[in-house]
């Protein structure tokens, strides 16, 4: 057997200093020969440890094997039976906590970069033209609306068509893709390939209904009576704030205002776009995560001298991932570890001028098991600011609950389900995805899709709940 | 979908729209607004729905032209579409039999408060009408308002409709003349809001006010509507947009409304530029 290369083939990326210019994406993907050379580094294990990471338990070897053959359109097929977003999953999810963690080369050398191949797979497919379409299945005369086009509720329709049920997306917002479209940022998720994925669940013969917002145009009980299921799939996007003085002042968003103005919106192209944004020239992020991340690269790119990061804990706890992180350094984003804002003072015109901090020390483990941060007593200090981004995150929108009667949640404002069928307790009404787990990931709310729309299709069966 | 089936000029700046949205019109209440977005590259803005028709299935949009996006509005005809409507959004106004109800309105408020003037009629109040405006070609809905108020007063800055002065004069009139008034609604510039808030506060006349702060989503997702009511901060498109005037910040509001100015400013000059260079 040849001897195996160490390190990941290296993705070729955008320069740092050239990629603040711009919203473009980073990371340019994987040539073919590059593909193939990482795809030889997978040992075809007997056991793959790798699948075990996986929430939706990609044929991870079957797909790689392939690649290292040269080919990619049994590949794609290979893929496409458990993962319907890869070219998202491919770019968004944190593998080095999933597939690539378990991988048994990890263990000696640098994991197969999975994500990367999974990436390059979904892109070559997409370059071929349009997907194919298959036969469409008889149709089961069964209706089913799904509330959210996030990951979630893209894949509960994806499944569910194949099986010939008639299916509703209905979608808040102008744009459908949820978080991947209004959240994430254009230089890490090119909306293209999130409307691509859209385009084609419409081909299968989806209905997509946007700018419909379920419990105002209409409530869930309002669907019961029209179809014969409900998924619930509406996310967590209610965004947290601190409640600090001076934290109305103008000049602070919350970090999905921030970026919803910016990818959703497009304010990075005002005026051509109408919607504007604040381009600080000092801009504050608050929060460790990837929204922090993903929040502080979109300011350097609208034009920031500094963009800095402000963090209550140290580096190690940082929930964002790796590559979020260096990615963010080599732009030059500055971090401020063990700190925290306790106030913002704001001119008389209420303009933020001024970001007051405390710097914190890490005490006893938490709930968590990460070190609670405890501030240090008279270690305020101020900081010139014109922009500040609150990126600590965000809970479940009530509007469903409220609005629904009988439909149990959490004190968190979650929504209970039973997690091996995605049941609510609600007749005929089921949820996956962030509403259900509080902000997670994109393939966690897939995996809950997936769940539920197996067990949708059992009770649209059955009858029995 | 969102056809525009008849548009009217009610002043020189202010037009009626009435559109094809059957879904909303069907639980449009009195208070809720939508949100549009009238071409791709537009920016979503909140307007009230100032009446609704479930079983035509439309709704009446009053519309004041006061940037791009409104603006650019005021050049779609009857028989075009509005990209984009959401809604019912926000709480719907509280209506109940409170005994004698003052409803104010200023300027393009006339529009949100003519559906809860409406409401608070058909609940069995007595109700008195205050409406103002700079000047008579700035007033509308003179008759739907009149037909819905047991007591009907204008007022005008410069008197040429109606009595001279401020809706607030007439309203601390009422109140001096002994008027036992349980409620008060006002609707129109934060200014005209906030005074009228000051002039029943020593009466705690409950007073309710509806707040226009600037919005992206308005479905509680963003926080752009932020608003500081008895010091705590509320969404004013979901816990709103009608809150009791005697706890508004209302300095805040104000100064929150004017956080885009020069980007609007500019945004408006593109719009015009471009207009030109296309005729
Ligand atoms: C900035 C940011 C960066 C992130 N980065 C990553 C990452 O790198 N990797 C990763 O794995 N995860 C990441 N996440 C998390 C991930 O995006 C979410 O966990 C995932 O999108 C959740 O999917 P969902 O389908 O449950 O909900 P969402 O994606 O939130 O979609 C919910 C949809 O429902 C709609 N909706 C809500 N209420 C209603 C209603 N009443 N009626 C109709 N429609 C409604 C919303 O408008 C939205 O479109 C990130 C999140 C954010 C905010
Ligand atoms: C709940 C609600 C209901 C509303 N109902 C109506 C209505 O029925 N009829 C109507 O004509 N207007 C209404 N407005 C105001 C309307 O949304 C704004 O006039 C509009 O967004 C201005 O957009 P523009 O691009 O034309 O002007 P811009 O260039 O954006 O702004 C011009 C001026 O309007 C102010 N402004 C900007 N955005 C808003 C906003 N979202 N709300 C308030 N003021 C703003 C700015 O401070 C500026 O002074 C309502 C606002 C809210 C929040
Ligand atoms: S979907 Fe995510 S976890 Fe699964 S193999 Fe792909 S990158 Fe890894
Ligand atoms: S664990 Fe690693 S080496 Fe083994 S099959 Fe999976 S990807 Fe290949
Ligand atoms: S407008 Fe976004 S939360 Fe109110």
């Amino acid at each position: 057997m040849a001897k195996i290369e160490p390190k990941k083939t290296a993705m070729p990326e955008q320069p740092a200093s050239e990629r603040i210019q711009n919203f473009d994406e980073v990371p340019y993907g994987y040539t073919e020969e590059m593909a193939i050379a990482e795809a030889k580094r997978c040992i075809q294990c007997k056991d793959p440890k790798c699948i075990e990471g996986c929430p939706v338990e990609i044929d991870i070897p079957g797909f790689i094997r392939l690649i290292a053959e040269g080919d990619f359109r049994g590949s794609v097929r290979v893929m496409k039976e458990k993962n319907l977003l890869p070219a998202v999953c491919g770019r968004v999810c944190p593998q080095e906590d999933q597939c690539e963690k378990f991988c048994v080369l990890g263990k000696k050398f640098e994991p197969v970069a999975i994500g990367r191949l999974e990436r390059f797979i979904a892109d070559w497919e997409a370059r071929q033209g349009e997907a194919e379409i298959p036969k469409p299945a008889p149709p089961t005369g069964k209706k089913v609306a799904i509330v959210g086009s996030g990951p979630a509720g893209l894949t509960v329709a994806g499944d569910l068509i194949k099986l010939g049920h008639k299916i509703t997306i209905f979608e808040a917002l102008h744009k459908p893709g949820g978080v991947l479209v209004y959240g994430i940022p254009e230089f890490r998720l090119p909306k293209e390939i999130v409307f691509r994925e859209v385009d084609y669940l419409q081909k299968l013969g989806v209905e997509l209904i946007t700018s419909f917002i379920v419990g105002r145009t209409k409530t869930v009980d309002e669907l019961l009576t029209e179809y014969d299921a409900v998924f619930l799939g509406t996310g967590a996007g209610l965004p947290w704030f601190m409640f600090i003085p001076g934290e109305n002042s103008k000049g602070i968003y919350s970090a999905n205002e921030y970026l919803t103005r910016s990818n959703l919106m497009k304010a990075y192209r005002f005026p051509e776009y109408d919607t504007p944004i604040m381009q600080g020239k000092r801009v504050a992020t608050i929060g460790g995560g990837n929204v922090a991340m993903d929040s502080a690269r979109t300011a350097l790119r609208l034009g920031a001298e500094e963009s800095i990061v402000i963090y209550r804990r140290s580096k190690t706890e940082m929930p964002a991932r790796d590559e979020e992180i260096e990615h963010a350094e080599e732009e030059g984003v500055i971090f401020n570890f063990l700190t925290n804002p306790v106030a913002y003072h704001a001119d008389k015109d209420g303009w933020v001028k001024e970001i007051e901090c405390i710097r914190m020390e890490l005490g006893e483990p938490d709930a968590s098991g990460r070190r609670r941060p405890v501030p240090i007593e008279n270690s305020n200090f101020r900081e010139p600011i014109d922009t500040v981004v609150v990126a600590i995150g965000n809970s479940p929108n009530p509007l469903v609950p409220a609005t629904t009667p009988g439909l149990e949640t959490t004190k968190h404002g979650t929504i209970v389900v039973d997690e091996t069928t995605g049941r609510t307790s609600k007749k005929g009404v089921f949820a996956g995805g962030d509403i259900v787990t509080g902000a997670a990931t994109v393939i966690l709310a897939m995996g809950a899709g997936r769940v539920a729309a197996r067990s949708i299709d059992e009770y649209l069966k059955t009858g029995e709940w | 979908m969102n056809t525009i089936l008849k548009k009217e000029t009610l002043s020189p700046s202010v037009k009626l729209y009435e559109i094809e949205a059957p879904l909303i019109a069907q639980k449009a209440l009195p208070g809720q607004f939508v949100v549009v977005r009238i071409v791709e590259e537009g920016e979503r803005i909140p307007l009230t729905i100032a009446d609704s028709d479930p079983e035509r299935g439309i709704l009446t949009l009053i519309v004041q032209e006061v940037g791009k996006t409104t603006e650019h509005m005021g050049l779609l005809d009857e028989g075009m579409a509005i990209l984009d409507v959401a809604g019912p959004l926000g709480l719907p106004s509280e209506i109940e039999n409170y005994g004698t109800v003052v409803m104010v309105g200023g300027g393009i408020g006339i529009a949100p408060i003519y559906p809860i003037t409406k409401g608070m009629k058909a609940a069995g109040n007595r109700v008195i009408s205050i409406i103002g405006a700079r000047s008579e070609n700035l007033l509308f809905y003179i008759d739907k308002m009149k037909a819905v108020s047991d007591e009907f007063i204008i007022t005008t800055d410069d008197g040429t409709s109606g009595i001279k002065g401020f809706v607030t004069d007439e309203l601390k009139r009422l109140i001096d003349e002994g008027v036992k008034i349980d409620r008060v609604v006002a609707i129109g510039p934060t200014i005209m809001m906030k005074m009228v808030s000051e002039v029943t506060r020593p009466y705690e006349i409950p007073t309710i006010v509806s707040l226009n702060s600037i919005m992206v989503d308005g479905t509680g997702m963003c926080g752009a509507c932020r608003v500081e009511i008895d010091g705590e901060t509320k969404f004013a498109c979901v816990d709103g947009p009608e809150f009791d005037g005697h706890k508004v910040d209302f300095d805040l509001l104000m100064q929150r409304q004017a956080m885009y100015i020069e980007q609007e400013k500019k945004s408006l000059e593109c719009f015009r530029e471009n207009l030109v260079h296309r005729i």
